[in-house]
C-alpha cells in the first residue's frame, strides 16, 4: 500500500463528491432539513388538538369545565355546536379531534351532590394522540372530583381522596419533549443514509461506468481503491455527526450531558458496521438503481425496529429480535445513554460490545466479497 | 513476422495456457509470442476466448493451466508485478465522466505511481494522442474519438513496454479510426509492443502478426499473409473467419 495511490483515489473521489451536486446536496442538506422536520413536527406528546363544544348546561360550572380542559394545553376549543350529531359530524370530518358534551343537568348535579356526567369524544384513530387527551381529560375530572367532595363535607376529606397519589417526575426529559428524544436517532438515521445508500452507489457506479475494471488492471490494490472509496465518505459522516448535534443543541436545545468523545468514538464503529452493509450491497447490485433498491432493504428495517420511532419495548417478540442484528438499535441506545441521561463509556460498554461486533462481521465479511467481486 | 525478429527474445510468451469456468473450457492449450514493437492482433468472434486470453495475460485471471511471460514477469507466479509494466485500455474507456481531461490523467499518473513528472507526462499524452479541447472539459463530454485517444493516453503514462487494448475502436467514427492506428503505428515504431482484440476483419491488415481465435482454440498464427495462405489461397481474412465460425457453429 502506497500513501502516493492512496491520495490520488482519495483525491479523485473528493473531485466526483464536489462534481454531484444533487448528491452533495443530498449528503449536506439532508440532514438538517431532516433535524428540522422530525424536530418540529414529529410529537408524541399531542397538544392543542381542535376541540368542539357542546354545552347544553351554559352555567358557571360548565364553563370552569370547559376552561380547565383548556387550560391542560391537551385542546383548544375551536367550535360550539348545538347537537350531539353536529359534534359527532365535526370529529367525523376531522375538523375537530375531540368533543365535550355537557349535559343540561350537569351543573344541578354537581350542586346536589349527585353523580354528574360530562362526555368526553375523543378521534383515537390515530391511539399515540388521543391517548394524551384521553389521560388530560380524565385528570381533569378527577381533580374535578376531589373538590366537589371536599366542598360538600366542608372539611378535607379523607376516605374519598385517592389514598395514594403518584406523582410521576419525568427523568432526563422534564418537558416530554420529543425533539430532544428525536435527534439522537436522526444522526443515526442519517449516517445509516450517507454509509449504505451513497457509498455502495458510489462503488456501483464504477462498476457501471467500466472504470473499476480498467483500475484492477493498474498496480492500485484493491485494499487501496476500498480504502480510498470510503475514507472520503466517513469524513462526510463525521461532518454531518457534528452538524446534528449543534443544530439540535442550539434549535431543540438537546442537552449533550456525556462525554463527545464517547459520542464520537462510538460512531466510528457505527459508521464501520453500516459501510459493511454499503459494500455488501455493492457486490450484489449491478446497476447505481439496483444499489439503490437494495440499500433500501437494509434501510427501512432499520428505521422501523431500531426504536428511533416506535418504542422497541411495544414490538412483538421476532420484531424485536430482529431488530438486535441491526447496528442502528445499539447506536441510538448509546447516543440517547451518553447525550441525555450523560452516561459513561462504562455504562454503554455492552451496546458497544454489539456494535463493535456488528462492524467487525459486516466489514470482514463485505470486503472479503468485495475483493472477490474485483477479480 | 518471425523471420523479421531475428534472435530478439520474445517479450510475451505463452506456453499452452488453459482456462476453465466450470465445465466451459474458455481458452483451450493457446500458445503463441509476441516480439518487441509489433502490433499483435487477436482475433475471433464473440466468446472465442479473445477477452480471457488478455485477462490471464494482465494478471487478472490465473490459467487453469499452462504458463506466460510478460514483460519477464511470470503472471501466473506473480500477477501483481505485471501491473506496473503494462498499459490497458478496454472498451469501455475506463475514463472517469466528471473528471476533466487534465484531472483523468492526473488520477492515472497517481494511480500508476508516477511523482515528479505527471505535469511533463500528462503535457506528453495530450500532445501526442491529438487531444483536442480544454484540458478542464469533463472526459463525458467528450466526442468517441478523443475519450478513445484519452484513454489510450492513460494507459501509457507510465511508459509501459506492452500494452493491451481490447476492442478500441469500437464505436468510433472513420476519421478517429485511421488517426488512431497511425498513433499505434507510431508507438510501435518506436518499441512498444501493442496487443490489440478486435471482430472487425477490416482492420486485421493493419496488425504485423495475429492470432486467430475460435471456441477457445488457436486456429492460426502469423503475419495477416501467412495466415492467409494457410486457409488456401484467394481468400481474404473475412472469408477465413465467417468460415471457421461457420464450421464451428452449423
Amino acid at each position: 500500500m502506497t500513501a502516493h495511490r492512496l491520495r490520488s483515489i482519495i483525491w479523485k473521489e473528493f473531485i466526483q463528491m464536489r462534481r454531484d451536486r444533487a448528491t452533495l446536496a443530498m449528503m449536506l442538506g439532508i440532514p438538517v432539513i431532516q433535524l428540522l422536520a422530525f424536530g418540529f413536527a414529529i410529537r408524541m406528546d399531542v397538544r392543542h388538538l381542535p376541540m368542539a363544544v357542546y354545552d347544553e348546561s351554559r352555567t358557571q360550572e360548565s364553563r370552569e369545565l370547559i376552561q380547565k380542559l383548556q387550560a391542560t394545553d391537551n385542546f383548544d376549543v375551536t367550535r360550539h355546536v348545538d347537537s350531539y350529531a353536529a359534534a359527532n359530524r365535526l370529529i367525523d370530518r376531522g375538523t375537530v379531534r375531540a368533543a365535550i358534551v355537557i349535559p343540561v343537568d350537569y351543573a344541578r348535579r354537581i350542586k346536589r351532590g349527585r353523580p354528574s356526567t360530562a362526555q368526553m369524544l375523543v378521534d383515537a384513530s390515530d391511539p399515540n394522540t388521543s391517548q394524551n387527551a384521553i389521560a388530560a381529560a380524565q385528570l381533569v375530572g378527577q381533580r374535578k372530583n376531589i373538590e366537589v367532595l371536599t366542598a360538600l363535607s366542608r372539611a378535607p376529606v379523607r376516605m374519598e381522596t385517592p389514598p395514594v397519589e403518584i406523582r410521576v417526575r419525568p427523568l432526563y426529559n422534564p418537558a416530554l419533549k420529543s425533539a430532544i428524544f428525536i435527534v439522537p436517532g436522526i444522526i443515526g438515521l442519517i449516517l445509516s443514509v450517507t454509509m449504505l445508500m451513497i457509498t455502495s452507489m458510489s462503488v456501483v457506479r464504477e462498476r457501471e461506468q467500466g472504470t473499476l475494471e480498467q483500475l484492477i488492471v493498474t498496480p492500485i490494490t484493491r485494499g487501496e481503491i476500498m480504502i480510498g472509496k470510503i475514507a472520503p465518505y466517513v469524513l462526510v459522516g463525521y461532518v454531518q455527526l457534528t452538524a446534528v448535534l449543534t443544530l439540535g443543541h442550539l434549535i431543540f436545545q438537546m442537552p449533550i450531558r456525556g462525554s463527545l468523545l464517547v459520542v464520537y468514538a462510538v460512531t466510528f464503529l457505527f459508521i464501520t458496521a453500516n459501510l459493511g452493509l454499503g459494500l455488501f450491497v455493492s457486490t450484489l447490485a449491478k446497476t447505481q438503481t439496483q444499489s439503490m433498491q437494495g440499500s433500501y432493504f437494509f434501510f427501512l428495517p432499520n428505521v422501523l425496529l431500531s426504536g428511533f420511532m416506535f418504542p422497541r419495548e411495544g414490538m412483538p417478540h421476532v420484531a424485536r429480535e430482529v431488530g438486535l442484528l441491526f447496528p442502528l438499535t445499539y447506536y441510538i441506545q448509546i447516543l440517547r445513554g451518553v447525550l441525555l441521561k450523560g452516561a459513561t463509556f462504562f455504562d454503554v460498554l455492552p451496546q458497544t460490545g454489539m456494535l463493535l461486533l456488528l462492524a467487525l462481521v459486516f466489514f470482514g465479511f463485505s470486503v472479503k466479497r468485495f475483493q472477490k467481486r474485483l477479480g | 513476422m518471425p523471420e523479421s525478429f531475428p534472435g530478439a527474445e520474445p517479450v510475451v510468451l505463452v506456453r499452452s495456457i488453459t482456462r476453465r469456468f466450470g465445465r466451459i473450457v474458455a481458452v483451450d492449450d493457446v500458445s503463441f509470442e509476441i516480439f518487441p514493437g509489433e502490433i499483435f492482433g487477436i482475433l475471433g468472434p464473440n466468446g472465442s476466448g479473445k477477452t480471457t486470453t488478455i485477462r490471464i495475460l494482465c494478471g487478472l485471471f490465473e490459467p487453469t493451466s499452462g504458463s506466460a511471460r510478460v514483460a519477464g514477469v511470470d503472471v501466473v507466479q506473480d500477477p501483481d508485478a505485471v501491473k506496473s509494466r503494462i498499459g490497458y485500455m478496454s472498451q469501455a474507456f475506463g475514463l472517469y465522466r466528471d473528471l476533466t481531461i487534465e484531472e483523468n490523467l492526473r488520477f492515472y499518473a497517481g494511480v500508476y505511481g508516477l511523482e515528479n513528472d505527471w505535469r511533463e507526462r500528462v503535457r506528453w499524452a495530450i500532445q501526442a494522442m491529438h487531444i483536442i479541447g480544454q484540458p478542464n472539459q469533463l472526459a463525458g463530454t467528450l466526442s468517441g474519438g478523443i475519450k478513445q485517444r484519452l484513454a489510450l493516453a492513460c494507459a501509457l503514462l507510465h511508459r509501459p513496454p506492452v500494452v493491451f487494448l481490447d476492442e478500441p475502436t469500437a464505436g468510433v467514427d472513420p476519421a478517429a479510426r485511421r488517426l488512431f492506428w497511425n498513433i499505434i503505428r507510431g508507438l510501435a515504431d518506436k518499441g512498444t509492443t501493442m496487443i490489440v482484440t478486435t471482430h472487425y476483419m477490416d482492420e486485421a491488415e493493419k496488425f504485423d502478426r495475429l492470432a486467430f481465435l475460435s471456441r477457445g482454440k488457436l486456429k492460426a498464427v502469423g503475419t495477416p499473409a501467412e495466415v492467409k495462405r494457410s486457409f488456401g489461397a484467394g481468400q481474404s481474412l473475412e472469408d477465413i473467419f465467417i468460415a471457421i465460425q461457420e464450421k464451428e457453429e452449423p
